[in-house]
């Protein structure tokens, strides 16, 4: 063994001694990813201009009338003017603080649902997972545009209906998820070990076996998050969406009207808006399942 | 575990999800919603006369009575009567089920066949060009709104191009096409999208097990082991990816049904949804979840006759 070691060149010894985590593999492909990181670029810009609309410091003057009504598309105006005379591109822009905020909302709520009973039926087994088990069942039955709309109902319309009706109907998937992963991970020695030298549920739970399921909480986060973004639209459509502010949701519901007198400008600027987030997030989604699923790993 | 009792065991599961689904249903609908009889009566109503009403509607009853009510319209599908149209609701079901399936069942089989070829297509060159290129097109698809698809397609091919009915339904058999045509069209594009992604990862998944390395070594061809051996052993999570989707088949299209004016169950819904008919929208989510619960039995039986390896653990 000394031998072979001391014939191998200094950077080559490196990888022998040195092996790498989960998280570091994951990270070294996604970076040689060049489709992720452009994914990865296009929500931070997105991100970035969520937060600097969220701040008034861009598109704060969406409201001002730049122009007459349904203005085609020009240089002074990229994507024209709405029904009253509004820049559309603004509006765009605008509707991106909209858009993310629904979906990081939607997502974490999701998240945490999801993980938190996932995580305790899968633990306790028994009756707390019957009775969760049941539950999730229960409530995946019902078709999630009837829930949507009982919650507006409960909740008035408004930006906090959309968020809780959004994030309160898409956590299943992830719980469901969770609950198989944490039932395979339970009986596990690291865990008996963690038990052993007298870590309790908490602990084991917590500390121990969430480390290793996290990579389906942040697949399932890039998912949902998009899933959000796509369904701002529906609500809309329905009329339980955002009020009062530009969102791209409103934009497109606005088209069914505009588009039989040609005014496609806003449909086309609301739709392509989308577009690059809703696959960034998509692209991003599959990128980290290849880079974080053990199973898929040298295919 | 002998598959009878299995199957026996799967159907008594499906009384306390049933009644777990009337109870989500009747808190929302009966419990923590906006009094029904004041969107009924408006603002003007007096206290009587919603008291009156409510006494009508039976509203004033106990909770469990209610309750009971609301179990009871899942077994028997007597859901009381519309508030807005005074119509029978199981009489409107029946009269938009056959609309809907006119437009759910082309558009079903149109896409899967689609789909799963493309998808074999696209496994034949994993890896290749024509695949990493097919898989981008669909993300992308998958990427735009659906009612994007809807607004677009009603308004160039429709009413631009003139090519297809803009809105409107006839009953009877060869009547019903062209009004159906062009939605069939905008189903297929958005669900081959995601249909294509999910058959890929199923094919993939198979094409990576030891049978298939297998087969190789023994001299078989490519071909030969996609459609014999693939196919075959894929053929399990299409089946219940396929069954579960056809409750959503009977509940109809929502946005499709309602844009182009199909007088399906989808278009009731929507209906019901914007002018708060509240029996209409708990019949709809009953009947859904009821036909939900139905056809996971059937695909959890179907999976265990299927394949011996669930019968065996």
């Amino acid at each position: 063994m000394e031998t072979i070691q001391a014939t191998l060149p200094a950077a080559q010894q490196e990888t022998v001694q040195k092996s790498k985590s989960l998280w570091q593999h994951a990270f070294g492909s996604l970076i040689k990813d060049k489709m992720a990181l452009t994914a990865l670029l296009v929500v931070v810009i997105y991100a970035v201009v969520a937060i600097l609309t969220g701040l008034g410091l861009v598109a704060g003057d969406w409201a001002v009338e730049v122009g007459t009504s349904y203005e085609a598309p020009s240089w002074s105006h990229i994507f024209g003017t709405d029904i009253f005379g509004r820049s559309v591109l603004a509006k765009t822009i605008k509707g991106a603080e909209i858009a993310m905020s629904i979906g990081l909302s939607t997502a974490i709520l999701s998240m945490i649902i999801g993980v938190f009973f996932g995580a305790i039926a899968g633990y306790f087994g028994g009756k707390v997972d019957e009775i969760i088990v049941w539950f999730y069942t229960t409530f995946s039955s019902i078709p999630s545009i009837m829930l949507l709309v009982s919650i507006t109902f409960i909740l008035g319309k408004g930006l906090l209906a959309v968020y809780l009706a959004l994030g309160l109907t898409s956590w299943v998937s992830l719980c469901r998820l969770i609950r198989g992963e944490v039932i395979r991970h339970k009986d596990r020695e690291y865990v008996q070990a963690a038990g052993a030298i007298g870590g309790g549920h908490a602990r084991k739970l917590f500390i121990h076996i969430l480390p290793n399921v996290l990579h389906i909480v942040i697949i399932n986060f890039s998912l949902q998050f998009q899933i959000a973004i796509k369904s701002e639209v529906i609500l809309s459509y329905l009329g339980l969406g955002v009020q009062g502010r530009p969102s791209w949701g409103t934009m497109i519901d606005d088209a069914k009207l505009e588009l039989a007198r040609g005014v496609w400008w806003q449909l086309a600027a609301a739709t392509l808006a989308m577009l690059f987030i809703v696959l960034a997030f998509n692209l991003l989604g599959d990128a980290l399942r290849d880079a974080l699923d053990p199973k898929l790993k040298g295919k | 575990m002998n598959i009878y009792i299995y199957i026996f065991r799967r159907l008594l599961y499906v009384i306390p999800v049933l009644l777990g689904v009337c109870l989500i249903i009747y808190v929302l609908f009966n419990l923590v919603s906006p009094d029904p009889t004041m969107i009924m009566l408006g603002k003007h109503a007096t206290a009587e006369q919603m008291a009156e009403l409510r006494h009508e509607l039976g509203l004033d009853r106990s909770w469990l009575l209610q309750y009971f009510d609301v179990v009871k319209s899942a077994f028997t599908f007597d859901f009381g009567r519309s508030y807005s149209t005074k119509q029978l609701i199981s009489e409107m079901i029946m009269q938009g089920a056959i609309p809907s399936l006119t437009l759910t069942i082309p558009g079903f089989v149109l896409a899967t066949m689609i789909a799963i070829s493309i998808s074999l297509l696209v496994s034949f060159y994993r890896g290749k060009f024509l695949d990493k290129s097919i898989v981008f097109l669909c993300v992308t698809m998958v990427s735009i709104s659906s009612l994007a698809y809807i607004l677009f397609g009603q308004w160039f091919f429709a009413y631009k191009l003139g090519v297809f009915e803009i809105s409107g339904y006839e009953y009877g058999f060869p009547y019903f096409i062209p009004y159906v045509l062009l939605p069939i069209l905008i189903w297929v594009l958005l669900s081959v999208g995601p249909d294509v992604r999910f058959y890929r990862t199923i094919i993939l998944d198979e094409i990576y097990q030891d049978y298939v390395r297998t087969a190789r070594a023994k001299g078989l061809g490519e071909t030969t082991i996609l459609f014999k051996h693939v196919l075959k052993n894929a053929m399990i999570p299409i089946i219940t990816y396929l069954v579960i989707q056809i409750p959503f088949l009977i509940l109809g299209a929502l946005l499709l049904e309602s844009f182009f004016g199909i007088p399906g169950l989808g278009g009731i819904t929507l209906t019901a949804i914007n002018s708060s008919d509240f029996p209409v929208i708990k019949a709809m989510a009953i009947l859904s979840a009821v036909a939900y619960i139905i056809f996971s039995v059937i695909t959890d039986v179907l999976y265990t006759l299927v394949d011996p390896r669930v019968r065996l653990s």
